[in-house]
């Protein structure tokens, strides 16, 4: 199987517009993923599918992944004038990054049985623009996968036939698997509460005797 | 009753990954070509219209394995349209891994596919071993494939008897199927402590030995076995009412298998040659050579008839595997099981479990806890073209479908 940089300069040529880029993987797993802008998506994962070198047939898993707003520090090198001498200090830059989800797509081959190609989208924020190309159009196999990622990550699946919650029940809020999600209050009385439970306790005794 | 099969037509045939070697619908009459009862097509909605009925098949209904829910739109006994509702045993196992330790979710992967817990270990823990690159000594790695070899054998002995029990044989095949697994899971109690929550494998290896005497057992069982699947074959396989329930029952394409991302046994019986033991060659499958059995017709008997074929292939591996198992260390001295820690990164590892390719993708960032957990359960992906196997049929043969599918509710809803 080629490697990945030649499948993606190979994308790149056949969907004129698509920015590719490699997300690098330094587990000793080594499984390298494709990163594609979501504009271009459904054309890339089509060649991908298509193409008769790699006829990625399956999808075999497809998630989701919640990365929160993040200081990110690098040290940089920099050249600073101290007492009156030249001197490389190095300086630690702090860079705000911010939060984004992710849909991650495994692709293998059944008729030449190699793989996987990993394909991953980006939403540019975690609010509102949480928007992605379903590629439900292209493996039936997302069908339900995206679905989920949609009910627990709440990523919008742009083009997916029937988007909606697969196993959290129609009235639920929030989406569960995101790294902020904070739990309901379930509140049930303790005849001898402590620790947590005895701080939960006071806040709920306080807001009866306010009734009271 | 029916004409045997005949073996020059590669048609009637499943082939082997390689595409050498054959291998037959059993010695039983098969008949590849047609089917014994012929249906007629039924007319839907003619004259009817307006009289359909929505019935809500679930979560509290004996034949759909579990708290599974369908809501299926009926015209006379024919389904127009099937919706299923997952769900109700959705735990968020994934968030609760993503909070706890690595090896902490260890014994939890036992509760996704109870049936099979030893292969739910195995997948877990290989993901792990890709993350981390741990290797596992030779030992372990045979005793990983006989007690995962033995699962699919478990495994798929309950799937024939309950099937058996969808179509209304109460009783005598479950039965059966039941007193064999009790066989099995006696094996699996003497060696890992518990007979369904094993909670064995461990990252780099197996929690513990093999107990003195637990290979003679193994043996006998497997020794014994045969004679079983031949009884339950004499039983079952030629048996004119289950031909008549499951023959051109819930057919599905090759095609259609692929995209929708269909694994396991029901893949195969769609005649598409893709077993991850062949595939992936993680563990010793290298080793021992056995055979891909492969469906022609992707109906409800190809299905059936697969399995029964791939537990004789199972005790094909297992009668070498158990003679062959070296004397070692059954875990890496080097792994760690206190303090864990990856190194950031991520990793997808999947095996071949009984239900299809059971799947593991982890990121780790460094910290003792994952920071992305995900199961690709077989089960629920399984499910994904159940309406359209099932569209056009009657309620009865619908139960069949499913039940062909072979699911665990705790792998669906998580």
């Amino acid at each position: 199987m080629e490697t990945l940089e030649q499948t993606k300069a190979r994308a790149e040529a056949a969907v004129p517009g698509a920015q590719l880029s490699v997300v690098k993987n330094d587990s000793p797993s080594a499984q390298h993923s494709l990163l594609v802008d979501v504009e271009h998506a459904y054309a890339v994962a089509k060649f991908l599918r298509d193409d008769p070198q790699l006829r990625l047939d399956y999808c075999s898993n497809v998630t989701g992944v919640d990365f929160l707003d993040a200081e990110l520090s690098e040290k940089v090198k920099v050249k600073k004038v101290v007492d009156g001498v030249e001197k490389e200090v190095e300086e630690v830059k702090k860079t705000k990054r911010a939060g984004y989800l992710e849909a991650v797509y495994h692709l293998y081959s059944m008729s030449l049985k190699h793989g996987p190609v990993i394909l991953r989208q980006r939403t540019p924020g975690r609010a509102d623009l949480v928007k992605v190309t379903s590629l439900t159009p292209l493996w039936r196999s997302c069908e339900f996968q995206e679905r989920e990622v949609f009910d627990l990550y709440g990523v919008l699946f742009d083009g997916h036939p029937d988007l909606r919650r697969i196993l959290m029940w129609d009235g639920f809020k929030d989406y569960p698997m995101r790294k902020d999600y904070v739990e309901p209050d379930d509140y049930e009385y303790e005849p001898t509460p402590h620790d947590e439970v005895l701080e939960k306790a006071k806040a709920h005794q306080a807001a009866q005797e306010v009734k009271a | 009753m029916t004409a045997p099969v005949d073996t020059s037509d590669p048609k009637q045939l499943g082939a082997d990954t390689d595409g050498t070697q054959f291998m037959t619908f059993h010695d039983l009459a098969y008949d590849a070509g047609k089917t014994v009862f012929q249906r007629k097509a039924q007319p839907v909605g003619q004259g009817r219209e307006g009289e359909l009925l929505e019935v809500a098949m679930g979560p509290q209904h004996p034949s759909t394995h579990g708290v599974f829910r369908m809501d299926v739109v009926l015209d006379g006994e024919t389904v127009v349209k099937l919706k299923p509702v997952f769900g109700y045993l959705h735990r968020n196992h994934e968030k609760i891994a993503e909070n706890t330790s690595y090896l902490g979710s260890m014994p939890y992967t036992d509760r996704l596919d109870y049936f099979c817990s030893l292969t739910n270990n195995w997948a877990y823990a290989l993901s792990v071993e890709k993350l981390a690159g741990l290797q596992v000594p030779e030992r372990a790695e045979y005793i990983r494939l006989i007690t995962a070899e033995l699962t699919r054998v478990l495994n798929h002995t309950c799937l024939a008897g309950f099937l058996l029990q969808d179509m209304g044989a109460l009783g005598t095949p479950l039965m059966y199927a039941f007193r064999e697994r009790e066989k099995i899971l006696d094996l699996i109690e003497s060696l890992t402590g518990a007979r369904m929550m094993c909670n064995y494998m461990r990252f780099g290896g197996c929690r513990c030995d093999l107990p003195a005497g637990w290979l003679d057992e193994a043996k006998k069982v497997v020794a014994e076995y045969p004679k079983f699947l031949d009884e339950f074959d004499a039983l079952l396989s030629g048996n004119e009412i289950l031909m008549a329930r499951t023959q051109g029952v819930g057919k599905l394409s090759a095609e259609l298998a692929i995209s929708a991302g269909i694994t396991g046994p029901m893949l195969r019986a769609s005649g598409v040659d893709y077993d991850l033991r062949k595939v992936d060659n993680y563990g010793l499958y290298s080793r021992y050579p056995f055979r891909v059995p492969l469906g022609s017709h992707g109906d409800v008997y190809d299905r059936y008839m697969i399995r029964m074929l791939e537990m004789r292939e199972s005790l094909k591996i297992l009668e070498p595997a158990l003679k062959d198992i070296p004397e070692g260390p059954v875990v890496d001295p080097k792994a760690k099981l206190r303090g864990f820690r990856p190194k950031p990164g991520e990793a997808y590892g999947r095996i071949e479990s009984p239900k299809g390719e059971l799947g593991f993708y982890l990121i780790s960032d460094g910290s003792p806890n994952p920071y992305r957990y995900r199961v690709r359960p077989p089960s629920l992906i399984n499910l994904t073209i159940l309406e359209d196997m099932c569209l056009g049929q009657t309620v009865a043969d619908a139960i069949v479908t499913l039940g062909s599918v072979d699911i665990v509710l705790g792998e669906v809803d998580r």
